[in-house]
């Protein structure tokens, strides 16, 4: 833990004891309602966060959770009437389970992302509201609670439920900062920026938005429990309401989704703001106030007032100072037994509806040798990288890395056992700079080093790649070669044993291509395994230990460069008929 | 069992509802789906029509039908001047949702302002008027706003499929800057989209106005379902729109008449998230 973090843990803490010594001076009844409700809107701008903000998972439903919250201490307090404190942690644990069940069934579904997660949330909080309000949960009329007991704390109920809404509040802000500080939160980004390219590097994305999803949960639920008593009358209309998810999400985005403080700055904005203006004599035109200055924020302050602050408050940064050319000076890794086989595919299939991309692929690469991989367009060869590597599942057939079976393997755990790939066209997590983008890679790859370690390994990566300059460019700001030599800097960051390039040399220059073997060559000297895809047969005869030619979705030859290009079969394939 | 009369008259409820919905989130699915805008303004916009001519219609005595001839290029050219706005500020997909909201939030306070909170209805005499088909009783308002929603749709969905500038606007939508550059102008398109939705806005406008109580508050009843049946109708397909609409709608209402009508949300929701874990890809 760094001084200037110690600091900021501190002055928290204190801001904590400050304002739980507030009720003890017992102030008018105005100022507790007043930041109670401040802290409700904290907890639950950050809890959606956590999931919206974080993993880019946009829930319209936080209602739903909430609301679970509030009827689950309701339920309690007056039918059963256990004690109001003993149901806040149930409160939040029946909405955790809600969101985990939910998350379980539906992080399943690759196509439910964006603003089909959003519907699935919404139709969920109203499906919620519907059947809380036909049984006896609610059954219509409302919940009454005003004789449900609670603790004076600091001499009154209210400063109770003041008290624990500032602890939920905190508690909530300081969740978000130890997730966004962990291996966690740096995975939940990389789902933000680009889901499949986190999982390719080893991010059990998965597990981690289940567990976000959950968190976020919890978060929603106690709030409200607590909520139930403040109010002391809880209809369904007023609980499960879009108006409450919206509000939340307002929030969120006014004070920022990509920062821990984010959303507890818009929340005490907005709801101080709502709070000061509505009352009183000229309420409507308050109520236009706060729509004014929402979108004059906004306007002005696109990544949120916490995106703003950043901005604004980072120096400006020495570029020469990140240009550190190191000669690539790359740790050796523990030599394989050269010539074993290390990837076996056999009869691997894989159907799109009724387009057989791959129609029983049997191949082997050996440890220490480079394959190249050809093939005319269409013969499967980016499909084979993509059930290799875990993005699609193969249909039929077995595929085993080092000994170890991989076909229904999830693609985290196939790069955590050391096979790396790039993307014919690249891709990157597009608000990560360049080298977080490698860091990444190395942070959740076969060394799983802490992120600090992750990124000075990453400088030396991309040092290896020729692209230190670029360290702290974001990756729109680079070309297309730069880009797939990011790929590549980041494949190779995690370590990996075998490597899978999908056309990292077209488009080079000649000058570049000679860079680009030579490239090639030193990974294979450090005892990375290399599959290479590529066009430029110049390229893949110079390199290549061995070659295999894809054609309609099978293997139509194999062996040595020189004798497969002679390959009768492989000319017809590639040039027609008349050639062969 | 309700008797076959109640059923078919519910489901003649939800097809009008249907209609009225469609009508609703017509202009948010063309945004949303070509523009990558939220725009919850429409949603106001709509209300703002209703208050126009229910005030046209009782203070200057019009028939409702001849206000959209203010109404409607009025809303055109403030759907284009939105837009402008939007793109001066550089808007995208979350951050529209802010300010989006923030413009209802003002409009809303302009209607209260203008109208005050109470409930306004509108009397015409096509209120009052129904047509008899077999054992069924059809609304004539509810006939019309149906019929203005399913031309509405049609012609939306067969300009963007196959008029050149419909072509542009999908192109533009998928590739923007591949579509600029085999000279599509994206800012005229989106100016052109805009002003399209807030003129259906105003068409809304006027069947809210004709077949339900107004309130301010109003605004945001509708967006719950109106959102969903944008979204499991695909955004920016019309007709897929107006299918999820009538589809949500019908089923509310036949749930309305089997069961009670406390659980008619249930039906439709759940039969939604059915939807989005099979088919997501739809």
């Amino acid at each position: 833990m760094t001084k200037r973090r110690m600091a900021a843990a501190l002055a928290f803490l204190a801001c904590g004891v400050l304002l739980a010594l507030l009720p003890a001076l017992q102030p008018p009844a105005f100022y507790e309602t007043f930041l109670y409700l401040i802290f409700f809107w904290v907890a639950l701008a950050t809890s959606w966060n956590l999931i919206s903000g974080y993993a880019g998972y946009f829930s319209f439903g936080h209602a739903a959770f909430f609301g679970s919250g509030v009827y689950t201490t309701a339920t309690l307090t007056s039918k059963y009437a256990v004690p109001f404190l003993v149901t806040l942690p149930l409160a939040g644990l029946v909405a955790a389970l809600l969101g985990c069940g939910i998350g379980l069934v539906v992080f399943r579904v690759r196509g439910v992302r964006g603003e089909l997660f959003a519907l699935l949330t919404l139709a969920i909080t109203f499906v919620l509201a519907t059947i809380v309000l036909n049984t006896p949960i609610d059954g219509g009329p409302g919940v009454f609670l005003a004789a449900v007991p609670v603790p004076a704390w600091l001499g009154s109920s209210h400063a109770t439920l003041y008290l624990l809404s500032l602890i939920v509040a905190l508690g909530s802000v300081a969740t978000a900062f130890a997730v966004q500080s962990s291996r966690w939160g740096t995975g939940l980004f990389a789902i933000r920026d680009d889901e499949d390219v986190g999982e390719v590097l080893g991010v059990p994305t998965y597990r981690y938005k289940v567990l976000a999803f959950a968190v976020s949960c919890f978060i929603a639920g106690v709030v409200g429990g607590i909520y139930a008593l403040f109010v002391t009358y809880v209809t369904v209309p007023d609980v499960f309401s879009i108006g409450l998810a919206v509000d939340a999400i307002m929030m969120a985005a006014l004070g920022g989704t990509r920062s821990w403080i984010g959303p507890a700055i818009g929340a005490a904005i907005v709801s101080g703001l709502t709070q000061t203006l509505t009352g009183g004599q000229s309420a409507i035109l308050n109520r236009a106030l706060i729509g004014a200055v929402l979108i004059v924020v906004i306007v002005f302050l696109p990544d949120g007032v916490a995106g703003g602050l950043a901005r604004w408050g980072r120096r400006p940064r020495s570029t020469l100072a990140a240009v550190t050319v190191t000669t690539a000076s790359v740790p050796a890794r523990q030599q394989q037994a050269n010539g074993m086989p290390l990837l076996r595919c056999s009869e691997v299939r894989k159907a799109f509806r009724g387009l057989q991309a791959l129609t029983g692929v049997t191949l082997e690469a050996r440890a220490g040798e480079i394959l190249g991989l050809i093939g005319p367009n269409g013969s499967g060869k980016s499909t084979l990288i993509n059930v290799i590597s875990g993005y699609y599942q193969a249909d039929f057939g077995r595929i085993t890395f080092d000994g170890q079976e991989i076909t229904r393997v999830e693609g985290h755990r196939i790069a955590g056992l050391g096979l790396s790939r790039t993307y014919q066209i690249p891709r990157s997590c597009r608000r990560l700079t360049v080298l977080d983008n490698v860091a990444l890679s190395a942070m959740f790859g076969v060394p799983a080093l802490g992120r600090e370690a992750a990124r000075s390994e990453a400088r030396s990566w991309l040092g290896f790649t020729g692209l230190a300059a670029k360290a702290d460019a974001l990756p729109a700001e680079l070309n297309l070669h730069e880009r797939k030599f990011l790929d590549l800097a980041r494949a190779l960051a995690a370590q990996p044993r075998l490597i899978l390039m999908d056309e990292v040399l077209s488009g080079l220059t000649p000058a570049q291509m000679v860079g680009a073997v030579a490239l090639v060559r030193k990974i294979r000297a450090q005892g990375t395994t290399v599959i290479f895809v590529e066009h430029i047969m110049s390229a893949v005869i110079d390199l290549a230990d061995r070659i295999v030619v894809l054609a309609g979705g099978q293997v139509l030859a194999e062996g040595l460069p020189r004798d497969v290009m002679r390959d009768p079969a492989v000319i017809r394939a590639y040039l027609g008929r008349a050639y062969a | 069992m309700p008797s076959p009369t109640l059923i078919g008259q519910a489901l003649l409820a939800g097809l009008f509802t249907g209609g009225l919905y469609a009508l609703l989130g017509l202009g948010l699915s063309l945004t949303w789906g070509l523009l990558r805008l939220i725009n919850l303004v429409n949603f106001a916009l709509a209300f703002l029509g209703a208050y126009l001519t229910y005030h046209i219609a009782t203070a200057w005595r019009f028939d409702p039908f001849l206000t959209l001839a203010i109404v409607v290029p009025a809303f055109f050219v403030l759907g284009v001047v939105l837009q402008l706005g939007f793109l001066r500020f550089e808007i995208h997909e979350l951050t529209s949702l802010i300010v989006t909201f923030g413009l209802t939030v003002i409009l809303e306070s302009l209607i209260q302002w203008i109208w005050t909170a109470d409930f306004r209805r509108l009397e015409t005499p096509y209120a009052r008027s129904t047509l008899k088909l077999g054992t069924l009783f059809v609304g004539v308002t509810g006939l019309m706003g149906f019929v203005a929603a399913a031309a509405l749709t049609l012609s939306t969905w067969a300009w963007l499929r196959w008029s050149y500038l419909g072509k542009a606007v999908r192109a533009s939508a998928e590739d923007g800057a591949m579509a600029a550059a085999f000279g599509v102008d994206r800012r005229r398109v989106a100016l052109l989209l805009s002003g399209l939705s807030a003129a259906y806005a105003a068409v809304a406008g006027l069947f809210i106005a004709m077949s339900h109580t107004l309130a301010p508050s109003q605004i945001y009843a509708w967006m719950g379902v109106v959102f969903a049946a944008v979204i499991i109708g695909r955004l920016g397909n019309a007709l897929g729109l107006f299918t999820a609409a009538i589809f949500i709608a019908a089923s509310e209402a036949l749930t309305m008449a089997v069961t009670s009508p406390g659980w008619a949300p249930l039906v439709s929701f759940t039969l939604l998230i059915v939807v989005l874990l099979l088919r997501p890809e739809l």
